[in-house]
């Protein structure tokens, strides 16, 4: 992870002059999305500026939608004091649902947490838990996956039938070797050769 | 054993070395999986071609879109989707660098930069009270080098700079009942004319210095007959407006701030009256258009305020925006259509006898009328001028046209789709010649030995290229008959236009497309929509001959008691084979469980005065039915007054005109929910076409647990009345949500459970025995999701084989809902990150699969989620027999693991449903998902076990044949010279 450089944000949560004839006093929720720069080194190694354009902001799972800045900056206008859910959705991150305290009685004041690790947040900004990678990376060829794939399997298993085999039994006590052979050949079990074609004129 | 244990090694391997993949390298994307982007139906379009770089529109759409097209192919440079109540009232061009689009009922203004789309500011206005949204550009309106945008909205006029959004001036209008019409900026100078109606017979006009909002003169004026509608400006001091009757055309104008009205009857401009009149809005100087009933008449005003008649028709008559061509001059369009053909005229304001261009373009009958027409103009290489024209049609598709020539057309009606059904494709006859065959072995082996190539990394990049495009392009996958496989079938959707499309399932290509006359605007049915489709013929055993066909069912205008239509299309051509204009109306649809000996599904449909009507009507569909009329029940739901209902049929209808396929209903039972603390939010049922594989399911230790099937279940969720609202809106002390399983037969709750501080929206999926939801958990301040799964009990006892063996089992033994179900439930919760749009589950012909769930996310992404990660049965230590049987350890929160989006790295815009169809490989499941885009896919949610994939290689395979017989003869001649030799000694 690239080094995250502090940028010292605002979080502005201004109560605005009532909107409707309505009695409930409507707020304002600023607040900033960052994509540290270098995060995207697994992708692409770099973040593509038009990335920024395709980030959505979502306020209560989508009653409010709106966009980003140039700067990251987003606004949503007219929300009803109460407790509410901002959901960033950015392709190519991870980010936390945001829980939004917004204050009827001491307009000013923010409470911010992430939901998904009750962390707190003293300012509005955003950023990805981490990385996210669609694609299974394809690992690069080796031996290895050729051996293990089921072909390799097979001519593995035959090339240690055909010259492992014939070593064990060379290994044999040769006495012994040739009381088994005595044995096969009175229960008249087929020899290798003798199956194969031309094998039988023996 | 050591040989024992090798073959398990060897198997171990073996299943190792298959492809692991539930997701997707990103060289395999576009090989079944498609991806189409729509806009919506257009409903403003804004030429930029000023510049000698790219020509380019910008539009805006009912689908809440806006976009920049290139006006070359048609192709999107970049769009952005708003929220579904964040309307777009306008859009326009200022700067030539930014797109200023004003929405949410004028309260939210957003530049976005024209290039590339990013959004460089954004304001919000509010204002006194509801209005007018009304967005002007002026191009020559400037304060300190600053442009402005002139916004009225909310009974609010704003001014608002142009480069930072920040707002100059505001005027409010607050006159109780004024309602401001038109917002008029004379070219050239600094004034602005504010119009409108105060009290329904008082015409306001307003004079407002644009530089810093000082109001200059207010006038108002009585006129006795009232007004109605809207205006139309037609010169910079003169509107035309229409009477409260509808008959008497009134030219008011407001020079030198004197408001003067000039009546016209329209009886004395045209003979024969049609009734009352509309006035069609037009930006053109001196011309705007009335409409009668079907007549549209336009009309030119001299200069001396008289009216003038210059064209009266019966054809459906679209006029585009003025267009200002040279010397202050301005040019507009008008585009009708007659049969085949669309004609197209372009002429100057002040000279209606001449047209500067006149066209007939050759349209497709299924594109309808033209709904709306924008004109631009080039220059040609002769220095005259030409004119493209960019239309709507009524099936929602955009095209634009040059030449007399449709130089790109964008199927946009797919954006709104209503319903989604599948059909199989024909069935190949004609067998393959033997040429092709041999033909294609050779480039089969070619292509595999590229593939060998590339996988032991020997390919060039003109060969990896070369694989790429083979993968892609593989012409199997958009043949236009059946597979072996399942994989290749139509999609057929209904769009909010009224139009059929058939979407090939291999590459999402239109194989036809219909225009349902039914659901057209016609004198009958003023306000028709499109309901649903069924499937209403699938042959197969004994009518192979026939064709497949769907049934549409749509309805006369929004009120529950508007008359149905049906249509029933043929799938293969794509014709409509007959349609029907219902007298009762459609409150529900039944497809019942029954064919005839045509295949034809019987469909009972359900009126709103509870009568049903079974089709088709045929007596031999009577007579099937009558056989089981005492085994069908339905439900329905009332979310408004909190009743859920079920009913059963009694008979043939008594009293009305005898009808042979019309049945009486009686109602068997209601539910009641206590209307002060419960509200219905949501409803789900199996789906009818489920295939469940076996009801018993093995849990660790050789124990057996007999799942609850049935199709009678019903998942109802309520929450209290003040929890219905919006998420913040409530506290967690009051707000509930219940959770009910019914049984859609007998009434019977079959489980209830109540999660305290919680609230809607609920997305529900029902299958088997299991319903899992999403709703949002206020105590902790996240979504959750839950599982119930419900097994029955009386078979409990069924575990003993000797039972079994014996037959003393009660597996055989019918089963009645009337009798009191045994039955036990397990439920769990947990943590899930994201909002939910819709869910869905992955389901497959014989039910074998393990199902994943198909959870569309807040973020227009479609995420797998393994069923088994909502098992009630998980525990924080699951014991070996348990972890053997695969269950998860259990966790508070479900995993999102990035590469179990099905939609990997795409969005599907607007998402607002998800469809999945069984393939006839069992493994395999298809997926459809649908919103302002399109995207399918294939699914193997257990892997695909029981076919190769794409990625085998068979030129491996061949390689490792060849190796091995190769050997075997190298080390049989090395066996033999070695016999020899010993046979010497």
């Amino acid at each position: 992870m690239a080094a995250v450089t502090p940028l010292l944000l605002l979080l502005l949560l201004s109560s605005a002059p009532s909107f409707s004839s309505g009695s409930r006093n409507a707020y304002n929720i600023n607040g900033r999305v960052k994509i540290p720069q270098g995060l995207g080194l697994g992708t692409k190694g770099y973040a593509l500026p038009g990335r920024m354009s395709n980030v959505k902001v979502l306020l209560n799972g989508g009653q409010n939608i709106t966009f980003l800045r140039p700067d990251g900056y987003f606004s949503f206008h007219n929300i009803p004091a109460g407790t509410h859910l901002i959901e960033v959705s950015a392709i190519g991150y991870f980010f936390s649902p945001v829980r939004v305290d917004v204050s009827a009685r001491n307009p000013g004041k923010v409470q911010a947490a992430l939901t998904e690790n009750r962390k707190g947040l003293s300012e509005l900004v955003l950023e990805p838990l981490r990385e996210e990678q669609y694609y299974e990376i394809r690992e690069p060829f080796s031996i290895m996956s050729l051996l293990k794939s089921p072909m390799g399997l097979m001519v593995g298993f035959m090339l240690a039938v055909a010259f492992l085999m014939p070593k064990l039994v060379e290994n044999m006590d040769p006495e012994e070797m040739r009381r088994a052979q005595e044995e096969m050949r009175s229960q008249g079990v087929p020899s290798l050769s003798s199956l194969l074609p031309g094998g039988a004129m023996n | 054993m050591a040989i024992r244990s090798f073959l398990i090694l060897f198997i171990l391997f073996f299943f190792s070395s298959l492809n692991p993949i539930l997701s997707l390298y990103e060289d395999q994307v576009g090989l079944v999986d498609w991806h189409q982007q729509y806009l919506g139906k257009v409903k403003q379009a804004v030429f930029h071609t000023h510049k000698t770089g790219r020509k380019r529109v910008v539009v805006s759409t009912e689908e809440n879109v806006v976009a920049l097209l290139d006006l070359r192919q048609g192709e999107i440079f970049w769009r952005h989707v708003l929220g579904s109540n964040d309307v777009i009232d306008g859009i326009d061009i200022a700067l030539g660098k930014y797109v200023i689009t004003l929405s949410s009922g004028g309260s939210i203004l957003r530049a976005w930069n024209l290039p590339d789309g990013q959004m460089v500011w954004e304001s919000s206005l509010r204002g006194p009270k509801h209005s007018k949204s009304l967005l002007l550009v002026p191009t020559n309106l400037k304060i300190e080098k600053d442009n402005i945008v002139i916004i009225f909205s909310n009974g609010r006029l704003n001014a608002v700079s142009c480069i930072d959004g920040e707002v100059l001036w505001e005027k409010d209008f607050e006159g109780e009942s004024l309602e401001v019409q038109q917002v008029i900026q004379p070219p050239g100078s600094n004034l602005i004319y504010v119009v409108g109606f105060a009290s329904s017979s008082l015409f306001e006009m307003y004079q407002i210095n644009a530089l810093n909002g000082e109001l200059l003169k207010h006038e108002s004026a009585a006129f006795s007959g009232g007004f109605l509608g809207e205006v139309s400006p037609v010169f910079s001091e003169t509107v035309v407006a229409l009477d409260s009757t509808g008959l008497i055309l009134l030219t008011v104008s407001f020079q030198n701030g004197m408001i003067s009205f000039q009546q016209t009857p329209i009886s004395n401009l045209v003979k024969d009256s049609f009734g009352p009149a509309k006035i069609i809005p037009s930006s053109v100087t001196g011309i705007f258009a009335i409409k009668m009933n079907a007549v549209t008449i336009v009309i030119r005003v001299t200069d001396e305020n008289k009216l003038e008649v210059v064209e009266k028709t019966n054809h459906e008559t679209s006029i585009s925006d003025a267009l200002p061509v040279s010397e202050g001059q301005q040019a507009f369009a008008l585009v009708q259509r007659a049969g085949p053909e669309i004609h197209l005229r372009v002429k100057l304001a002040h000279n209606w006898d001449d047209n500067l261009l006149k066209e007939s373009v050759k349209m497709d009958q299924h594109r309808g009328l033209v709904h709306k027409i924008y004109i631009n103009n080039y220059i040609r290489t002769d220095k005259s001028y030409g004119f493209r024209a960019l239309i709507v049609m009524e099936d929602h598709s955009l095209l634009l046209l040059q030449q007399g020539e449709i130089v790109w057309s964008r199927e946009d009606g797919l954006a709104s789709i209503i319903d989604v059904t599948t059909s199989e494709l024909p069935v190949e006859r004609d067998g393959v010649s033997v040429a092709k065959v041999e033909h294609n072995l050779f480039e089969w082996l070619k292509g595999h030995m590229l593939k060998l190539k590339g996988t032991l990394m020997l390919a060039s990049p003109q060969d990896i290229a070369a694989i790429q495009s083979m993968r892609l392009k593989n012409s199997e996958k958009s043949k236009m008959t059946r597979d072996h496989n399942g994989f290749r079938k139509l999609l057929i959707v209904l769009t909010r236009a009224g139009k059929l499309f058939a979407l090939h399932t291999g590459d999402g290509h239109i194989v036809w497309s219909y225009l349902l006359q039914s659901l057209q605007k016609s004198k009958v049915c003023q306000h028709p929509i499109g309901l649903n489709l069924y499937k209403w013929q699938v042959p197969h055993h004994h009518a192979m001959d026939e064709n497949p066909s769907v049934l549409v069912i749509g309805k006369c205008g929004p009120s529950s008691d508007a008359p149905g239509a049906l249509s029933f299309v043929d799938t293969y051509t794509g014709k409509e084979l007959s349609s029907l204009s219902l007298v009762h109306s459609v409150a529900q649809v039944i497809p019942l469980p029954y064919t005839d000996s045509t295949e034809q599904r019987l469909h009972l449909l359900i009126d709103a005065d509870k009568h049903a009507h079974l089709y088709p009507k045929t007596p031999e569909a009577i007579s099937i039915f009558e056989r089981e009329l005492s085994n069908i029940y339905w439900y329905s739901v009332e979310d408004d007054n909190g009743i859920i209902k079920g009913h059963a049929l009694r008979g043939k209808c008594t009293g009305e005109v005898a009808d042979e396929v019309c049945f009486d209903t009686r109602e068997l039972w209601s539910i009641v929910f206590p209307s002060e603390s419960e509200k219905i939010i949501a409803t789900v049922t199996r789906k009818l076409n489920e295939v469940v594989h076996t009801q018993a399911k093995v849990i660790a230790d050789q124990e057996v647990m007999y799942k609850y099937i049935s199709r009678n279940l019903l998942f109802v969720a309520t929450v209290a009345l003040k929890g219905s609202g919006e998420i913040g809106s409530v506290t967690p002390e009051e707000s509930w949500l219940v959770a009910y399983l019914i049984d859609t037969v007998t009434g019977r709750i079959l489980h209830r459970v109540t999660h305290h501080g919680s609230q809607g929206p609920v997305h529900a999926v029902f299958s088997e025995n299991w319903v899992v939801y999403h709703y949002f958990n206020l105590k902790a301040h996240r979504y959750e999701m839950s599982v119930i799964e419900i097994y029955d009990q009386s078979r409990a006892d069924n575990k003993d084989v000797w039972k079994l063996v014996l037959g003393k089992h009660n597996l055989t033994s019918p089963i009645s809902l009337y009798s009191r179900p045994d039955v036990i439930t397990k439920s769990q919760s947990y943590f899930f990150t994201h909002s939910v749009k819709t869910i869905a589950v992955t389901s497959t012909t014989k039910g074998i699969t393990s199902k994943q769930l198909l959870i569309g996310t807040i973020g227009d992404q479609v995420l797998a989620l393994d069923k088994r990660f909502l098992d009630p049965r998980r525990t924080v230590n699951p014991t070996q027999a348990e972890k053997e049987e695969g269950i998860i350890p259990l966790t508070d929160s479900l995993p999102i693991i990035p590469q179990s989006y099905v939609t990997h790295a795409l969005r599907v815009e607007g998402l607002r449903g998800i469809i999945t169809v069984p393939a006839k490989l069992e493994s395999t499941t298809l997926v459809f998902a649908h919103g302002v885009d399109l995207f399918f896919t294939q699914l193997a949610p257990s892997r695909t076990y029981d076919s190769l994939t794409d990625d085998f290689n068979y030129a491996l395979l061949l390689i490792t044949i060849v190796a091995l017989v190769a050997a075997i003869s190298l080390t049989w001649t090395l066996s033999e010279r070695k016999e020899l030799q010993e046979n010497w000694r």
